[in-house]
């Protein structure tokens, strides 16, 4: 795997043409790590330059703003955009819907101004451009896929269609959730939520994602998301659906029908 | 004589109900002004396009059909019922009857538009009596599930029940007045609804007949100016306030939450170690990080807390109401609308200025930290709200008071903010390692 971080770029006196943000599930998560790893094998397949902050990346401070803590926030939020704009970074493509949101709608008036794609999004271009070919999309025939939106990406940034347009490229059935774009259910982790036990309530909000997602009968759960994927995960975890079910992200399916990576089904 | 007392009666009854809706609509005016400022003028044509599809054109309502047309026609009716409004405004002050028809009776295409205009009036209101009848029946027959919530317990549902039973009895009104109108008058106008109803007449004498008419008339008069009075204590305030609460939202991308520049100024301090921090004005207020009650939200939110309809979309779309949590968006907004009551009665009692009561938006029996902890901040509330309300918005800042001034979070949390500020990630990982994944 060929990844530069924007310091050796700089090092080598060229520019990358995007800057890839980890974001913090992305580095640290598990679970996370793999679609991370997916999206950088299908941005090797494409000769494309892109960098890394590595250890100068640090949390975009979406959990601790949500959660009211506008101060860790704020510095965060200074220490990222002093980096980024020490580099002269001009694009950012991230796969975390909460890194794109912050990074896109709030950076801008603490002075960090960039122009801001989210992965799936990002993906359809490269498709539109024709320079994404899938190639093993055989494995996908008959099966069906749900796309779950992502809060932070459809409500929040209405971008409903590039995730299933994405998804359309591989010979599968898309199948719409009970609840689906405008009205899309959370998955429940955003808000903080992720970093905390529920309220006490009837039902985990996961599990009753979970829930609309079997329905469907579809074999794969389409995310956009760390969280939703963590989300989804336990979900169909706790129907000990796993073994028929899986939950895989935009990235790893689109890199599987390019043929650069394995996945089960 | 009687025609004089009649007149006289007539205006009383205006100026009365003038003064009565002067200080009720003036008290949500000043209770709204004391939110804190903010500036939500720029690009006016977006927000003439909001008002207009929005509030005027009913947008957001059609995204669920069978209360949308329902709720179309009691729209559509109450703004064409103005109309004759204007005629019994007129008949009123002169003391006459039905001076336009009179004034119009002998030019043929001036007629037929009086007599057009009447009749819609007549047609729509039938179809507002039906729409009414329905409303009633899934608010309490049917009992649609966001209709039947917690928090509309008390009052909220006594509200709505006043307007929907005045409506029914305006309609009445009118019909009373002009069926009785064209039975006295043999037709003479030739309306479309009351020229069928009043063969239920056709045996009444002149003087029941009269009777029926004026009672019609003045029922109707009487109940539009009580509505008025009434109006701004009741939820369909939005009648009015739809309007400029669309102008005024938010135009930003929804998943946008402001930045709080006092906090920008005391991180840039922070950071950059020449910099002399200005020298501290001892006569400046303490700043408050968040807002703890309503006078710390700004002026906006106490205007959507105005407006809010109680319709519950927003509270049957919220995940975490869904799943059995206590939090539910629309209570947020009535908590802050009866918050603000409470507070901007202190203030209107003590000529203006603001007496500490002991109490606030957070706890007191208003919004509870356990609601505002479930929040996922999934924007579905926001999304849903027929009249571009923000729930979330009061949300956040809520959490803000709690979480930096009263150093108030779960423990989770406080953990979290740790990591955050120690190591640059939620987590307990090095920000040495964040590169790790290549090799995983
Ligand atoms: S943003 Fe919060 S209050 Fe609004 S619907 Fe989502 S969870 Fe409920
Ligand atoms: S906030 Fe909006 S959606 Fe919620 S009850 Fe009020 S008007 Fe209805």
């Amino acid at each position: 795997m060929q990844v530069k971080s924007y310091a050796e770029y700089a090092a080598s006196g060229e520019t990358p043409e995007v800057l890839f943000w980890v974001g913090c599930a992305g580095s640290f998560d598990q679970r996370a790590q793999k679609v991370t790893r997916s999206f950088v094998k299908i941005l090797n397949h494409l000769n494309i330059k892109f960098a890394v902050l590595g250890s100068e990346e640090s949390c975009t401070g979406d959990p601790a703003k949500r959660a009211g803590n506008e101060f860790v926030y704020q510095m965060l939020a200074l220490q990222n955009i002093e980096v980024m704009n020490g580099y002269g970074v001009r694009k950012i493509v991230t796969t975390c819907p909460h890194c794109f949101n912050i990074l896109k709608n709030e950076y801008p008036s603490l002075g960090g101004n960039y122009e801001v794609v989210h992965h799936t999004t990002y993906l359809q271009q490269l498709i539109d451009q024709g320079k994404i070919k899938l190639t093993d999309t055989n494995q996908f025939k008959g099966k069906r896929i749900t796309y779950h939106d992502s809060c932070y990406l459809g409500r929040a940034n209405e971008i409903y269609e590039a995730p299933r347009k994405v998804l359309e490229e591989l010979d599968a059935e898309l199948v719409e959730m009970k609840s689906c774009r405008t009205k899309g259910l959370c998955c429940g982790a955003g808000g903080a939520q992720m970093f905390k036990e529920d309220e006490p309530g009837k039902k985990r909000i996961n599990i009753a994602r979970t829930e609309e997602a079997l329905e469907t009968d579809a074999q794969i759960v389409a995310a956009a998301c760390p969280f939703c994927n963590t989300m989804m995960t336990d979900g169909v975890k706790s129907f000990e659906k796993q073994s028929t079910v899986k939950v895989y992200d935009i990235a790893e399916l689109i890199a599987a029908g390019q043929g650069l990576d394995t996945i089960q089904l | 004589m009687l025609v004089y007392f009649q007149i006289y009666l007539f205006i009383a009854f205006a100026a009365m109900a003038g003064f009565y809706a002067y200080r009720g609509y003036r008290r949500v005016y000043n209770n709204i002004m004391l939110g804190k400022s903010e500036d939500l003028n720029d690009n006016t044509t977006e927000r003439f396009k909001n008002m207009l599809l929005v509030a005027f054109g009913q947008k957001k309502m059609f995204k669920n059909i069978t209360p949308a047309i329902l709720h179309m026609f009691i729209y559509v009716g109450f703004i064409i019922t103005q109309i004759e409004l204007i005629e019994v405004f007129i008949d009123g002050v002169t003391g006459k009857h039905r001076v336009i028809y009179h004034a119009v009776e002998n030019i043929p295409f001036l007629k037929f538009i009086y007599v057009a205009t009447i009749s819609s009036i007549e047609l729509i209101s039938v179809l507002v009596f039906i729409a009414t009848v329905a409303f009633l029946s899934r608010r309490f027959l049917i009992k649609v599930p966001r209709l039947n919530k917690p928090e509309l317990k008390g009052f909220p549902v006594q509200d709505a029940a006043i307007i929907l039973i005045s409506e029914i009895y305006l309609l009445t009104c009118i019909f009373s007045m002009n069926t009785a109108d064209m039975a006295l008058h043999h037709g003479e106008y030739g309306f479309a609804v009351s020229g069928l109803l009043q063969h239920f007449l056709s045996n009444w004498d002149e003087s029941s007949l009269h009777l029926l008419e004026r009672a019609g008339w003045w029922g109707h008069y009487i109940g539009v100016l009580l509505l008025l009075v009434y109006l701004p204590y009741s939820k369909h305030l939005h009648i009015l306030l739809a309007f400029p609460n669309t102008f005024f939202a938010r135009l930003n991308p929804k998943g946008y939450i402001s930045n709080m520049p006092e906090i920008t100024k005391e991180i840039k301090l922070m950071m950059d170690p020449s910099a002399v921090p200005p020298p501290a004005d001892a006569n400046a207020a303490p700043v408050k990080f968040g807002a703890k009650d309503v006078m710390d939200l700004s002026w906006k939110n106490l205007l959507d807390a105005y407006t809010c309809t109680e319709c519950g979309r927003c509270t049957s779309a919220c995940p975490a109401n869904q799943t059995g949590k206590i939090l539910s968006p629309r209570k947020i907004m009535m908590d802050t609308r009866d918050r603000l009551e409470e507070v901007g009665s202190i203030v209107a009692a003590n000529n203006g200025v603001w007496k500490e009561d002991g109490k606030s938006l957070i706890e007191n029996g208003y919004i509870s930290i356990e609601e505002l902890r479930a929040c996922t901040t999934c924007n579905a509330c926001v999304e849903e709200c027929p009249v571009m309300i923000s729930p979330l918005d009061i949300i956040v800042q809520l959490r803000r008071n709690l979480v930096m001034e009263d150093s108030n979070a779960p423990a989770e949390w406080t953990g979290m903010f740790t990591n955050m500020e120690n190591n640059g990630a939620p987590w307990q990982f090095s920000q040495q390692d964040r590169l790790k994944w290549i090799d995983n």
